[in-house]
């Protein structure tokens, strides 16, 4: 599954991502395979995603998230 | 002996880099721009040691030395280049506490080009707080540096820092990591090509497209080894580096970082889900949007009120005091009250950049970025408009170059395109005056009409912009590519001191910007205004001179009257006079828009000096206003004429200051051409309508 697939307050790992859709910048905050994100908060019309990525709170489109598969872990 | 050690201060946004810039430099700044670009440029002077200071250089906040923007492309510029006059002899790198891993990856890669580095560590009176603790010794031997604990909230350790600043010649230049390992053939290969080079420089320039030693993108391309590949090869390899980094970065911080979680606080986390509900989120941002206007009206009318006597009676004092040739006169009637029509913005503007930098500093306006996003995005804009377009209101210059960080192309062309629509100070002047002239001082529903119009015609410039950036988000076709990542960074107590310098300094660039213009306009009109073509505009006094039946002061004020008609200026608006007439204005107003064509606020010092008004007390001017009429005897100003000139005003592109940093900004003189060609006609065109229907 996708990122763009979790629900609120869901956790998962980075599993892998297209460098070729996400940005370098959300790689450099640790959006990386291997680590934990969680979703915060999502705006109206699910869109964009407010994330805790590997401690760090970001926030990113919808359409970034698709491009990185991830796996839910229990919360 | 004297030495002056030049520092790079670099970080990530929001780790309070700006707060040790003020704290090493207090009000010792320089701001400016890079030359031929408009990023800021922030330098600050530091005295050191007895006999030894730094010039330290405020760089744009990076979170690495991968650029995705104009600002940061800079750092990597001025890192690279040893003979740019600002290179650094060392590089302070400021790191927060709390997001320190994330910051120790620019900290990496600027070791990586072999330049002395300290690395500061701030925000540590929040250590203990977070049940954070940090062996500094252990750290500094596994980055092979030295470290610095600061707490610029609390000053503390601002001294040790200018201590080891002086000291930097014991620095370790060599890097902390070898990335070489992630491909150390192509690295290797690389390397053969050009032996002498840094290998961490070769690769910037091949993945940054920046130049150093004379190296550049293409030179690496031309040379054999296919050094430059595919864009999909280099990112790869990129993530690749990152994940080096951050391998390198997790084995230092295991050793050396332990936080004990259970001690951490989530206060911050149920802030957001109140400020950052999708329903509760936009209540707050409106209530928050709405105090902050009503702030501006209610604070300031007592500072503006006094700007204003103090400028008049300065006028007034001039006048009678000084002697009467040309240059006195010249200070007395178009100098001071130009420079008055600056000052009167100045409580205004403070007030506004007040409350954006608290915005910014509590780490709120990231929140109303991630709500607005979807938002704004149906009409071609960011999330990250909303800054520019909320700061617009006061001014559409630092408006525009707020618009940096917006990192997709298409995005940000057009918010600056719009950002001139937004309502800013310098059309207040002429709205405030209108309105009180033609709009009914009644209540409507229990509100103040007068503050109704004025709320709309708020209203009327947002709207304008969120419909003129739709209509280019349709009609402009460019390559189109999401690079939407906002950090959110921990809500924080504003330091008083960052919102103080701010404001001061961003006050100050605005009054010396703005000052220049209005005051070079308004001592050409006063020129324009008191001289014409001899053969008509002399014979004034031989007119009116031979009527007996007039008084001492109806015969100057009728001299004066046709002087200005006579007058070059009075020519220009006759000479208008036809193209603005269905607009509902006379040629006394044409020459007030001329005259305000290059700034609006010029627009109620105009009138003041076309009036005869000696003073620029809009009371008086209003009321000479409201006498005033066509020669057919109907009045100038009625509600269709008024409201006529209100809408002009509100929708044409009456500022060069604007259209100058909207040159600069997208590098072409295309945009500015487009922008005012098309307000201008859009103005035009809604005060025909607004004339011609009511």
């Amino acid at each position: 599954m996708t990122l763009a697939q979790l629900k609120k307050g869901e956790k998962a790992v980075v599993e892998d991502l297209n460098t070729d859709f996400v940005p370098l910048k959300l790689i450099e905050m640790g959006c990386l395979p291997g680590n934990t994100i969680e979703l915060l908060q999502l705006a109206p019309f699910k869109d964009p995603l407010f994330l805790n990525v590997n401690g760090a709170q970001v926030a990113i489109r919808r359409e970034t998230a698709e491009h990185i598969q991830v796996k839910i872990v229990a919360a | 002996m004297n030495r002056r050690i030049k520092v790079a201060l670099i970080g990530n946004p929001n780790t309070g880099k700006s707060s040790v810039f003020n704290l090493l430099t207090g009000l010792q700044q320089k701001t400016g721009n890079y030359p031929g670009i408009t990023v800021e440029k922030k330098e600050g002077y530091c005295r050191l040691t007895k006999g030894v200071s730094a010039t330290i250089f405020d760089l744009p906040g990076t979170y690495s030395l991968n650029a995705s923007s104009l600002d940061e492309n800079l750092v990597i510029e001025l890192l690279m280049n040893r003979k740019h006059a600002d290179f650094p002899e060392l590089a302070v790198i400021v790191a927060d506490i709390e997001n320190i891993k994330r910051n120790l990856l620019l900290f990496t890669q600027i070791k990586d080009l072999g330049i002395p580095s300290i690395l500061v560590v701030n925000m540590s009176d929040r250590m203990i707080r977070k049940g954070i603790s940090l062996d500094v010794e252990k750290m500094e031997e596994e980055l092979n540096t030295k470290i610095v604990l600061t707490s610029t909230l609390k000053k503390e350790g601002i001294q040790t820092l200018k201590n080891e600043i002086a000291n930097y010649s014991q620095l370790e230049h060599s890097p902390c990591l070898d990335f070489r390992s992630i491909d150390p053939d192509y690295f290797a290969s690389l390397q053969k090509t050009f032996p002498k080079q840094s290998i961490y420089k070769l690769w910037l320039v091949i993945t940054q497209d920046v130049n150093f030693a004379n190296i550049d993108r293409n030179t690496i391309q031309s040379t054999d080894g296919d050094h430059t590949r595919s864009v999909s090869f280099l990112k790869r390899l990129q993530q690749r580096e990152t994940i080096k980094r951050y391998q390198f970065i997790n084995e230092v911080l295991k050793k050396c970082l332990q936080i004990n979680r259970e001690q951490a606080t989530d206060f911050q986390s149920r802030l957001d889900r109140v400020l950052t509900h999708r329903f509760w989120g936009y209540v707050i941002f409106f209530v928050v949007l709405f105090t902050i206007f009503q702030a501006i009206y209610d604070w300031s009318s007592y500072p503006m009120d006094a700007i204003d006597s103090a400028f008049v009676s300065m006028s007034e004092w001039a006048k009678t005091n000084l002697p009467s040739w040309f240059v006195p006169k010249l200070i007395a009637e178009g100098v001071i009250p130009g420079l008055g029509g600056v000052a009167i913005f100045i409580p205004q503007i403070a007030i506004l950049f007040v409350f954006i930098s608290i915005l910014e500093e509590t780490g709120y306006m990231s929140r109303v970025v991630f709500l607005m996003d979807r938002v704004l995005r149906r009409f071609g804009l960011s999330g990250k408009s909303v800054v520019p377009l909320i700061s617009g209101t006061a001014c559409a210059i630092p408006a525009i170059m707020a618009t940096r960080n917006i990192e997709n192309w298409k995005e940000r062309l057009i918010t600056i395109l719009v950002t001139p629509f937004t309502t800013c100070s310098a059309r207040l002047p002429v709205y405030l005056i209108l309105i009180a002239l033609v709009i009914p001082d009644t209540r409507f529903l229990g509100a103040n009409m007068q503050g109704l119009v004025l709320m709309g015609l708020y209203l009327l410039g947002f709207g304008m912009a969120l419909a003129a950036a739709y209509v280019l988000q349709l009609v402009l076709k460019l390559p189109h590519k999401t690079a939407f990542v906002v950090e959110m960074p921990n809500y924080r107590i504003p330091i008083l001191r960052n919102i103080g310098i701010t404001v001061y300094n961003k006050t100050k660039s605005f009054v010396l910007e703005a000052g220049k213009i209005i005051l070079a306009i308004s001592v050409l009109l006063w020129v324009l205004a008191s001289n014409g073509p001899s053969s008509s505009f002399g014979q004034a006094e031989a007119i009116f001179g031979a009527d007996q039946e007039l008084t001492q002061a109806e015969l100057e004020q009728k001299i004066s009257a046709y002087k200005l008609e006579k007058s070059y200026l009075g020519q220009v608006g006759k000479f208008i006079e036809p193209a603005i007439a269905p607009l509902g204005y006379d040629w006394k107003i044409g020459i007030a828009i001329v005259s305000s064509f290059a700034a609006r606020e010029v627009f109620v010092g105009t009138l003041a000096t076309i009036y005869n008004v000696g003073t620029d007390e809009e009371d008086t001017i209003k009321n000479r206003m409201a006498d005033e009429v066509h020669p057919d005897g109907k009045p100038v100003f009625t509600l269709a004429s008024g409201m006529s000139l209100m809408i002009f005003y509100a929708f044409a592109m009456q500022c060069m200051s604007t259209l100058a940093i909207v040159r600069k900004e997208t590098n072409s003189w295309k945009w500015p051409t487009i922008q005012l060609a098309v307000m201008t006609l859009v103005a035009y065109l809604a005060a025909f309508a607004t004339f011609q229907v009511l």
